[in-house]
């Protein structure tokens, strides 16, 4: 079963992550937030899945594995999903994080003052 | 020779050998282990704008000769695990001392990069930003000692043609550890 994948098939899907890898440099400069976005975390996506799929060989895989690493990432979903709301405000309809607040007007107040920031 | 193999590798309730099995649940709390900590990062990334300020002084270069070294050990211990399956003991036992010299030769740039930013005045208790930057790197790195280690007894049964099945196993854990540095590279190298 594991046969199928012949050493130069792993050299060609080696040669494509360096590909990717290269595309995923070059997208900064551009300097497009979105392209950035999508050159870096999506092609980081495509990397991790030919990786997984070919050299992991989840392809061949029994197939509950691969819901179960589905079922890890969706409770990593639900750990973004659920805190996002409280840690990504700095306050809401009856709460203020003060510590937060004072951090994040800080540095919108002083923006020169970022190219000096450790 | 198959029945001097003890019973729990050689057992397959699910379809699975059980050793396999086992790496795959190792690597399913892996996921929630490294995700927690990239959702952690991700939560505070999106809050803290100023964050860029500090991503700047990463050093990309660094990061992307890692990213072409463990790419390269992934190819390796992939093709140690092909002929370890073709029953070659000997090509896997080097391939498997290729992917730990990719290993040794990716923990040799992160002590020099480690080392420029230390001098730098960049250090763990700098700020939050390299707080996680040193905390996911630094976990990271500790997966990778972890797996050279398990790699180098794996290839000692390996000379001797013994146990060729922990090649796989050992092979899925360092894929995984490459996996983790392909989210890494551009959370922390690249989104500046």
């Amino acid at each position: 079963m594991r046969d199928t994948y012949a050493p130069m098939k792993y050299v060609k899907i080696w040669g494509i992550l360096l590909v990717l890898l290269a595309i995923s440099i070059a997208g900064p400069m551009f300097e497009r937030p979105t392209l950035t976005l999508i050159t870096a975390f999506g092609i980081a996506l495509v990397k991790a899945s030919l990786v997984a799929t070919y050299f992991m060989h989840l392809n061949v895989e029994k197939r509950y594995i691969r819901y179960m690493l589905y079922a890890m990432l969706l409770m990593i979903g639900l750990l973004f999903a659920g805190t996002a709301p409280d840690i990504m405000q700095a306050s809401g309809l009856r709460w203020k994080n003060q510590a937060v607040q004072e951090l994040v007007e800080e540095h919108a107040t002083h923006e020169d003052h970022h190219s000096h920031i450790p | 020779m198959e029945h001097s193999i003890p019973i729990i590798t050689r057992r397959s309730a699910t379809g699975i050998p059980t050793g396999r099995l086992a790496v795959w649940w190792l690597l399913g709390s892996e996921v929630v282990l490294f995700g927690g900590l990239i959702v952690s990062y991700l939560l505070r990334r999106l809050l803290y704008e100023h964050w860029s300020a500090s991503a700047v002084h990463t050093n990309t270069v660094a990061g992307a000769t890692n990213t072409v070294v463990l790419l390269t050990s992934s190819l390796f211990v992939v093709l140690a695990h092909h002929a370890a399956a073709h029953h070659k003991p000997k090509q896997a036992f080097w391939y498997l001392w290729l992917t730990i010299g990719g290993g040794l030769t990716f923990l040799v740039i992160k002590g020099f990069e480690w080392g420029g930013e230390i001098a730098h005045g960049y250090t763990l208790t700098t700020n939050l930003f390299w707080s996680f930057y040193y905390m996911a790197t630094g976990l990271h790195t500790f997966h990778v000692i972890a797996g050279l280690l398990i790699m180098a007894i794996v290839s000692l049964e390996v000379r001797r043609a013994k146990n060729l099945h922990h090649v796989e196993l050992i092979g899925i854990y360092w894929h995984f550890v490459d996996v983790v540095w392909i989210f890494l590279f551009p959370l922390l190298y690249i989104a500046k």
